[in-house]
């Protein structure tokens, strides 16, 4: 089986696991549902807290990925233990045997429209954090108006929120909005921008310089709060209404453009492959990990492992880290595994 | 004439009609009065809040609200004596802060 390594996600977790094997001699295989690799990063247009393109991130994997085998618009039909490693059909047919498996399947963004009280896909002026990030991309979005006097962002859409499914903080978002709104008052410095949270969790390098910046430099208006309700007015503006939780006051405002940020959650196309490979998710959904402390990239199962949110919520230079420790263990396993 | 009944007015503020100048005009002057996270320090360390009510996160959010009765009243009960400054993790100079709204109500009153 020449060392194959099959990843199962072409996103920058399997990306990055893939040019970590095969500068260590190993044969990664990425196989990528998608007809393009990159995943959701791919999508973004800066990333914090630096502000460098997302392509950048993205555009050094070419070159470094050269001469590793990449399977697009390819899914797994089956797993199957072998003796000595695992067994893989793909969707096209295309049978492997692997000494491992990694899985980099990554996560999705929580649908907006559950949270219907929020109005996503009812009222013209509210998106989300990745269709924002699509327009930064292409300025292309007619819910976006010209000239936006107001802006709102509002936290934890569908995150730490048990009736929506996902008791977890999605954990990047906190840092998206700062960001997010800080690009939003560059391309519109008149307009005003409220960012409605229960928590700023900052925990990152650099991100509470971030929210300073976006206090004082920017004047980004913080109300702590979660919003209840969000209706449109007569005029097709978008009212939001919320508690002002540190006043103890109702607040309202009326708003042109709002922004919900959808947080991170489990990816359910996972569920099928775990229970085929009889592998234990989590209660939240996502893979679970042998432990959290110091086997986050391994799973309980000799020769799977794990790289990148497909075990919880993660920034992306978290998930580069993981991933070239999951290359790192695999190899260790590829080298005690003779 | 008389129904039986009477309309409380709404408590809600209305944060696109609030009036800000005030608020504004603190933050040319003090710039980091912006970065106040509510933490609490200057309420917490305060001698005057036990008895009074003193609080300088609240007079600041007030402010950001543009409650400014409630401003004036927290402010009166204010003896400057600059502990709030001391402990603020942000480093605003609340004291400058509070300094600056004094003066704007002395004005004010005296018609300038």
């Amino acid at each position: 089986m020449k060392n194959n390594i099959l990843i199962i996600g072409g996103g920058i977790a399997g990306m990055e696991t893939a040019r970590q094997l095969k500068q260590l001699g190993l044969n990664p295989i990425i196989v990528e549902k998608n007809f393009a690799l990159g995943g959701h990063v791919s999508q973004w247009n800066r990333l914090f807290p630096d502000m460098i393109p997302a392509k950048e991130v993205l555009d050094p994997y070419e070159d470094s990925l050269e001469g590793v085998e990449i399977l697009l618009g390819t899914e797994i039909a089956s797993i199957n233990r072998l003796q000595k490693g695992w067994s893989v059909t793909l969707s096209t047919g295309k049978n492997y045997s692997c000494k491992a498996v990694v899985f980099a399947t990554g996560f999705r963004l929580f649908e907006a429209e559950k949270k219907e009280e929020y109005g996503y896909g009812i009222y013209d002026h509210v998106i989300t954090n990745s269709d924002l990030e699509n327009w930064f991309n292409t300025k292309l979005d007619e819910r976006v108006p010209e000239k936006p006097q107001a802006v709102g962002f509002i936290h934890c859409v569908g995150s730490r929120d048990i009736k929506a499914g996902n008791t977890q903080c999605s954990k990047v978002c906190c840092i998206t909005a700062i960001k997010q709104a800080i690009e939003i008052k560059e391309a519109f410095p008149n307009a005003e921008v409220y960012c409605f949270y229960m928590d700023l969790r900052l925990f990152g390098k650099k991100y509470e310089d971030f929210y300073i910046k976006a206090q004082r430099d920017y004047g980004i208006h913080f109300i702590r709060g979660r919003v209840s309700e969000v209706s449109e007015t007569i005029d097709g503006r978008v009212q939001v209404k919320a508690e002002d939780t540190l006043a103890g006051k109702p607040v309202k405002v009326r708003l042109d453009l709002l922004v919900l940020m959808s947080g991170i959650v489990c990816n359910r196309e996972n569920e099928g492959l775990a229970k085929a490979m009889e592998m234990p998710l989590d209660e939240d959904g996502f893979f679970r990990s042998r432990n959290n402390v110091n086997a986050i990239t391994e799973a309980d199962r000799e020769g799977i492992f794990y790289a990148g949110t497909c075990t919880g919520p993660k920034t992306v230079p978290e998930t580069i880290a993981e991933a070239r420790s999951a290359a790192l263990c695999v190899y260790n396993y590829v080298k005690n595994n003779k | 004439m008389e129904f039986g009944f009477k309309l409380s007015p709404s408590s809600a503020i209305e944060l696109d009609k609030i009036d800000l100048s005030l608020y504004e005009k603190v933050c040319e002057i003090e710039p980091t009065a912006k970065t106040c996270i509510s933490c609490g320090s200057c309420s917490a360390t305060c001698t005057a809040s036990e008895y009074s009510g003193m609080s300088v996160r609240k007079m600041l959010l007030d402010l950001q609200r543009g409650r400014h009765a409630e401003v004036e009243r927290i402010l009166s009960h204010c003896m400057l004596c600059g502990k709030c400054t001391m402990v603020c993790p942000r480093g605003i100079n609340t004291r400058r802060v509070i300094l600056t709204v004094s003066r704007y109500y002395d004005n004010v009153e005296a018609g300038l």
